[in-house]
């Protein structure tokens, strides 16, 4: 055992960072600089960090959950307004289904809460969302096929859906055509290659989970230094100091069990990498909630308006967490594991 | 992408032989004690399964083989850890942090003639650290050592002193300089327990087990001055570094024993699933998540000290992780088992009941989040 990051990951975190750090928001305001945010796409679009789960040979990744991971993590932390998860998970189904690559930018539409894979059986279900859907001209659906479930894309509805202000979803229009992908090559998607997806997706949350608790601590605790109250820094204090504290430790317990989720996708079984990404996705789910509202508690009045980044992280949280499910879903899945209650279907 | 250093969290061949034996071993020498928080019993039996864990290769291990270790990296204290709770065996004993204290401070002399016996199990320790009115103020500490010729005479009165009962030794913190300030009169002792001017009398536990916790009195207890761990004056820094080792969760074998206790409670859940409603179930859901992630934190601590981190005020991070864990499982089977116990077995009520010392034990919470406030996030001073 050694969970320590290769120097490779470590550089592409600090490619990462630095583009974020240059491009990123770094006020609300910033969020409305068009021209900032295409340069930051393009930017990431040159990366090639949307492209880390297409095969290289056969269903062989380029890259493992660990690098998707480290991009996630740092796209977090810098509340990154440009599409990740989306594109990388679109492009690690059709990895798994043998599909070609897809045409132009496309996403994955979620269904049920975004607690999965929207399944277009007939039609497409009510309240079918595609996530991070920013630049994408389509998102990836399942059709239910012989052996499990066959891949067809969707067009979307205008941008805008969601609470995140940095990753919009667009909706699905239930009457919308779901087409077929087909190419050479191309199988059904077995339960465990979508136990082994959505591993992957609840690891890529987790990571922008840790990744938005550090940049809010961060945030927080750069705020409690500078803001006086009683003549004295309200950091001194230690109800704030005990606030901050806290948070930082769920922020840390939330990396290592993100790591070991991020690792599992490629390294264990797909029910095992899905056990680990469950673990992984309750923990952080339940410490961002409470890291990004002690963010915004710390802020006093400021933190609750909107000039303050503070909501922009909670936001991004938010999605984060509801996208393949939070805590109580992701509770099912570990005791489903434990051999406690049916998974529900929750794949 | 990639390399050969890259994240990995399963075993090295090594590492995977060493796992293997050990499960075998296990198959013929798992005592079958209690789980520790609960039952006099499994301190009745610690020593014997201390011993006998050490005489099969598996205590100890990473610690250097001048004292009775196998210089094993710190990675194999958490097989062992998850071995032992795979099994239903009884957590690692837990007594990493004092050997780290005197390997960091007392010479060689001092070092031979005590380690073995920690390390092999054959010597029973406890540590003289809290007195009544020195608990998160340490450094105010009243009890004194006095020097008489080659001896030292200590008085005072020691507390919350573990497994005093059953200890041959005690690693005491005496105020040796009345001059000094504070933090700097005191030094620490390796003081013979079975003698006249020492009594130890046991603190029965909110959960009713009377064999863990302790206060010691001495009065006129005596202890050769050869018997100092470092040097005079030396006691305080000894101290922080014992604290320090005590603050996480792998120096203690607890992820082991949390394991253990979470793997018996998923047990009871689904031998008999109608009798569980869904908010006790979530709470052992809790409980899972919490304790494999203190099982994947330990992981990750243990890999940064390959680069080697040394032990800083991470340690009160892994210490309030290792709180809530233990304070989840806690909760976990108060809900199952708890309060609405009929008969006589209260275990899971004795379990929920010890966790609550968790929190105070080896520094309390408060004091763990001052440490992160100022020393991690280095927020100004109160």
């Amino acid at each position: 055992m050694d969970v320590r990051l290769s120097s490779e990951q470590l550089a592409l975190r600090d490619s990462v960072a630095q583009v974020v750090d240059r491009l990123g928001p770094h006020a609300v305001r910033d969020l409305d600089d068009a021209e900032r945010a295409a340069r930051l796409d393009a930017a990431v679009a040159a990366s090639g960090w949307r492209e880390l789960r297409v095969p290289v040979e056969g269903r062989v990744p380029l890259a493992s959950g660990v690098e998707a991971a480290v991009v996630a993590e740092e796209l977090g932390r810098g509340m990154a307004d440009t599409p990740f998860l989306g594109p990388t998970l679109a492009a690690d189904l059709r990895r798994s289904a043998g599909a070609p690559p897809a045409g132009a930018a496309e996403t994955v539409a979620l269904s049920r809460s975004l607690l999965a894979a929207a399944v277009v059986d007939g039609s497409v279900p009510s309240g079918t969302v595609a996530v991070d859907a920013r630049g994408a001209t389509g998102a990836l659906v399942l059709v239910p096929a012989d052996g499990g479930h066959a891949l067809a894309a969707v067009a979307l509805g205008p941008l805008g859906v969601g609470t995140d202000l940095t990753r919009p979803g667009a909706a699905v229009d239930p009457a919308s055509v779901a087409i077929p992908v087909e190419g050479p090559g191309v199988r059904p998607l077995t339960d465990d290659d979508l136990d082994a997806w959505t591993a992957l997706g609840l690891a890529l949350d987790c990571a922008d989970l840790v990744g938005t608790m550090r940049g809010a601590v961060e945030l927080a605790v750069g705020y409690a230094s500078d803001r006086r109250q009683f003549g004295r820094p309200i950091g001194s204090f230690q109800a704030v100091q005990h606030l901050l504290a806290d948070a930082h430790v769920v922020m840390e317990g939330s990396r290592s069990a993100a790591r070991h989720a991020a690792w599992a996708v490629d390294a264990l079984s797909p029910g095992e990498a899905l056990a680990a990404a469950a673990v992984a996705k309750a923990y952080c789910a339940r410490a961002a909630r409470t890291v990004c509202e002690t963010t915004i508690q710390v802020h006093g009045g400021t933190g609750n308006t909107w000039e303050c980044l503070a909501h922009v992280f909670l936001r991004r949280a938010l999605l984060s967490t509801d996208v393949l499910g939070g805590e109580g879903a992701n509770l099912d899945r570990v005791l489903a594991h434990h051999g406690i209650g049916g998974d529900r279907g929750l794949r | 992408m990639g390399s050969a250093v890259t994240v990995d969290f399963g075993d090295a061949p090594d590492e995977h032989e060493f796992r293997l034996r050990l499960r075998a071993w296990l198959d013929d020498h798992n005592p079958g004690l209690p789980a520790s928080s609960t039952d006099d019993e499994y301190w009745s039996g610690q020593a014997a399964w201390h011993q006998s864990l050490f005489d099969g290769g598996f205590f100890g291990v990473t610690w250097p083989t001048a004292i009775g270790g196998q210089g094993l990296a710190s990675v194999y204290d958490v097989i062992v850890d998850e071995e032992l709770a795979a099994a239903g065996a009884p957590a690692r004993p837990s007594l990493g942090y004092l050997v780290e204290g005197i390997l960091e401070h007392a010479d060689d002399e001092v070092q031979a003639r005590f380690l073995p016996g920690i390390v092999n199990g054959r010597d029973r320790w406890c540590q003289g650290f809290s007195e009544p009115d020195a608990g998160s103020d340490l450094a105010s500490l009243r009890t004194r050592a006095d020097r008489d010729g080659d001896e030292y005479v200590v008085t005072g009165h020691k507390v919350w002193t573990s497994y005093s009962d059953d200890a041959e030794w005690c690693l005491v913190l005496a105020r040796t300089d009345h001059e000094a300030a504070r933090h700097k009169g005191i030094s620490a002792f390796a003081l013979p327990m079975r003698q006249p001017g020492v009594e130890q009398r046991p603190l029965p536990m909110i959960n009713g087990i009377t064999k863990e916790f302790g206060e010691v009195l001495f009065d006129g207890a005596r202890v050769p001055a050869a018997n100092m761990i470092g040097r005079p004056g030396e006691g305080w820094p000894l101290a922080m570094t014992i604290v320090s080792h005590e603050r996480e969760p792998h120096e203690l074998g607890f992820a082991g024993r949390y394991a253990k206790q979470v793997k018996d409670l998923v047990a009871e859940v689904r031998g008999d699933p109608g009798r569980f409603g869904a908010e006790q179930v979530r709470d052992l859901a809790w409980a899972i998540v919490e304790t494999e992630m203190l099982r994947l934190h330990v992981c990750r601590r243990l890999s940064d000290r390959l680069d080697g981190i040394v032990h800083g005020p991470e340690g009160s991070v892994d210490k309030l992780l290792m709180t809530w864990t233990e304070q989840a499982v806690g909760h976990a089977a108060l809900s199952i088992g708890g309060a609405r116990a009929t008969g006589s077995d209260d275990t899971l009520m004795k379990v929920y009941l010890y966790s609550r010392a968790q929190s105070v034990m080896g520094g309390t919470s408060q004091i763990q989040r001052n440490l992160v406030a100022s020393r991690i996030l280095h927020l100004p001073a109160p």
